[in-house]
């Protein structure tokens, strides 16, 4: 296989991975924690390309049956991942909860000055 | 002209994640995660995932910009300080993404239809889902009836988180309520 087909049939998972890495870099690189929230649902949702990307079959449609239509695109990833955007969005709540919550104890939400205003008292 | 659109949408969503990584304004990100979740919602849709799509456009277009818009209506503030280039993250970040790059290379490539995971199950799935259930769309089947714990389960997950939120909000009205804000000076 030539190295431009390779390129092309995985361009998916490099964007994919490119995506989770961007997630994780907002994680450990912001101190803002509204922003490491943002940056925790991006790696959240390359793991959904991730699981629906292989489950593609080319010149598959939609997994609804129909007798016009022999080839299916596999609908298991799509259960898991339907299950997986909810639990997201109720983390996503309860962190966003937190945020208020220390933003309320200490007056602000960027984590040095929280770790400064631990060290004074 | 299908492979097009979803290389097209994909280099999309990279863009989109690099403006929010780059974002200060705390708002501005906000609304890129938004437009992040709808484009999120078209790949998917191209890539034959329909309900997945169509809870990706409400749930994350829809109710996390609205929850993370009502966070930062509490917190009040819309700036976070700027992030002074850190040289261990980016290391470690690009190191571990050259090894999952790595690690992609021998799965199949897009769109394989003799790849493993389309021969264990997911044949029986198709094929039984009218005779058993009666339902023709296979996610809705599998969702709701062959595995219908698991989403007993995912309910309970909305439920303790829901509770989560309400004690950790909840307590902050009867505070302020009682004359004692506790917001630091």
């Amino acid at each position: 296989m030539s190295v431009l087909e390779t390129v092309l049939g995985h361009y998916d998972y490099v964007i994919t991975m490119f995506l989770m890495m961007a997630g994780l870099y907002i994680v450990v690189a912001s101190g803002n924690m509204v922003k490491k929230l943002i940056g925790l649902s991006i790696f959240q949702t390359s793991v959904y390309l991730l699981y629906i990307e292989p489950g593609k079959i080319t010149g598959g449609t939609a997994p609804i049956v129909d007798p016009a239509f022999s080839v299916y695109s596999n609908p298991l990833p799509h259960v898991l991942i339907l299950t997986a955007i909810v639990v997201g969005v109720a983390t996503l709540a309860l962190g966003l909860a937190l945020v208020a919550r220390i933003n309320e104890a200490y007056g602000t939400i960027e984590e040095d000055e929280i770790f400064d205003r631990d060290r004074e008292s | 002209m299908i492979a097009f659109i979803n290389v097209a949408l994909l280099t999309l969503l990279a863009v989109v994640t690099v403006a929010i990584v780059r974002q200060r304004s705390l708002f501005a990100a906000v609304i890129l995660s938004g437009i992040y979740s709808f484009l999120m919602a078209s790949v998917l849709i191209v890539l034959d995932a329909v309900d997945v799509a169509m809870t990706e456009a409400s749930v994350g277009a829809g109710i996390s910009t609205v929850v993370l818009l009502a966070t930062l209506h509490l917190i009040k503030t819309t700036e976070s300080r700027s992030v002074r280039p850190r040289i261990l993250p980016m290391f470690v970040v690009l190191g571990t993404g050259a090894f999952l790059v790595w690690g992609t290379l021998v799965m199949p490539p897009y769109g394989t239809a003799d790849n493993i995971i389309h021969k264990h199950v997911v044949p029986r799935y198709i094929n039984d889902t009218i005779k058993e259930t009666g339902v023709p769309n296979i996610v809705t089947s599998v969702l709701a009836d062959y595995r219908g714990y698991d989403t007993l389960g995912e309910t309970t997950v909305i439920f303790t988180a829901g509770i989560g939120v309400m004690l950790l909000l909840g307590g902050r009205r009867r505070r302020t309520k009682s004359g004692q804000d506790g917001r630091s000076p």
